[in-house]
């Protein structure tokens, strides 16, 4: 058995709805290990929303193989893989989908409580996350009385909540502004630090450079996976040349 | 410098020193700290343009020190600089010849050169933001360079984007 926390073998998918089929996701290989952070970047229509959806077990793959924490997960049926991902996985998105008649607060514990996280539990990690993304003080509000950006951290608090194997992310500061964005970066890092596994499609370079590994995909095939490299420079003269 | 010193010292008379300090001052950790021999050569080729003019200042037990001010003339260049357009970044990218010439060589293909720069950038926007992190909240001139210069990179790493859908 691989050490690797999620890994995909020989991955694709084929939509086949329209006159033509067409292929998204063209035989992809990805092994992340535990605690690691990988960027998958590249241009549009390079398939890299199909492979995290399929990772994340919300879209079907067309063939390959899926594994999660050393079990094969894209042969279960749709109910078993929905519990699995209910404990195992977090996921975070452009868009929110918060749920509308709960609180920011309830928002927040409940997939912490679906996973089987004490009420307790659930709580302190909520008040925790919520705190760490400044967002403290809406707790019982609901999403509705929330701007884009105090919304989009309520979503990467909620998928944070279960403690997952796994943080899926699909262009998750896509329409922050740099103030939310700074605070999301905060709590990135920090729970990177913590080990917390991370899987992150993303445009936005800030965001990108925190993790340890850039996966580049092109027409749904991976043509470049390798680190990024740390300089750790001195201090602003060193970087910004004014003349 | 020229332009900075005249700027400086249309606020007040200084001496090289001084001007030093205070260049240090407005752009706190930003600015690469200016050597003072540096500005006293500047300081001399102000004075022969007859931009600036020195008085001797008498010190008790030190020898005097010259103190610089703005004369007319000098005032005048400075309006003439603070009022012209100044240039945009010029997009004269080293990394673009190499990627437009890259394929005639046989040395490298554009698909790997491009992927190799997207995690150069990266590696460095990852610099500025360890930057950012330690930069005193206070330091707003410093603070504004390095986001100033994390908006360039994300332009860069769009442009490369537009360049492997066009070109690879």
């Amino acid at each position: 058995m691989s050490a690797a926390v999620l890994k995909a073998v020989n991955l694709v998918k084929i939509y086949s709805g329209g006159a033509l089929p067409v292929p998204a996701v063209r035989g992809v290989d990805l092994e992340v290990e535990e605690g690691e952070f990988v960027a998958i970047m590249g241009p549009s229509g390079s398939g890299k929303s199909t492979l995290v959806h399929m990772l994340g077990g919300l879209d079907t793959r067309t063939s390959g193989e899926i594994w999660l924490d050393g079990k094969r997960v894209d042969t279960l049926s749709e109910s078993a893989w929905a519990l699995l991902r209910r404990e195992k996985v977090g996921f975070v998105f452009q868009f929110f989908n918060l749920v509308a008649n709960m609180t920011v607060a309830d928002n927040v514990e409940l997939p912490a409580l679906l996973a089987g996280i004490s009420p307790k539990e659930a709580r302190e990690r909520r008040e925790s996350l919520l705190a760490a993304l400044n967002l403290g003080d809406r707790a019982d509000a609901a999403p509705a009385q929330l701007s884009g950006g105090e919304q989009q951290r309520v979503a990467l608090a909620r998928a944070l909540a279960n403690k997952p194997s796994v943080l899926l992310a699909d262009e998750p500061t896509g329409n922050l502004d740099s103030r939310n964005t700074r605070d999301v970066l905060r709590l990135l890092g920090e729970v990177h630090k913590q080990g917390q596994t991370i899987v992150m499609v993303t445009h936005d370079a800030r965001v990108a450079s925190l993790a340890d590994r850039l996966v580049s995909l092109f027409d749904g095939q991976i043509v470049d996976d390798g680190r990024i490299a740390r300089r750790r420079t001195g201090t602003a003269r060193e970087v910004i040349d004014l003349r | 410098m020229r332009p900075h010193l005249l700027a400086l010292l249309a606020k007040e008379p200084a001496h090289g020193y001084e001007l030093k300090q205070a260049l240090e001052q407005t752009f706190g950790s930003a600015y690469p700290s200016p050597n003072i021999g540096q500005i006293y050569v500047t300081l001399g080729r102000l004075e022969k343009d007859g931009l600036v003019r020195a008085v001797d200042v008498e010190q008790s037990n030190r020898p005097n020190k010259k103190v610089y001010y703005l004369t007319a003339k000098g005032r005048d260049s400075l309006v003439a600089w603070v009022e012209e357009p100044t240039e945009g970044p010029r997009v004269r990218d080293e990394f673009f010849m190499k990627l437009v010439l890259a394929p005639l060589t046989g040395i490298a293909d554009r698909m790997a050169l491009i992927s190799r720069q997207r995690r150069h950038y990266l590696s460095l926007m990852a610099d500025l933001n360890d930057l950012l992190s330690r930069t005193d909240p206070r330091d707003r001139v410093a603070g504004l360079l390095i986001e100033g210069a994390m908006l360039h990179l994300q332009a860069d790493l769009d442009w490369l984007e537009r360049c492997q859908e066009d070109l690879a």
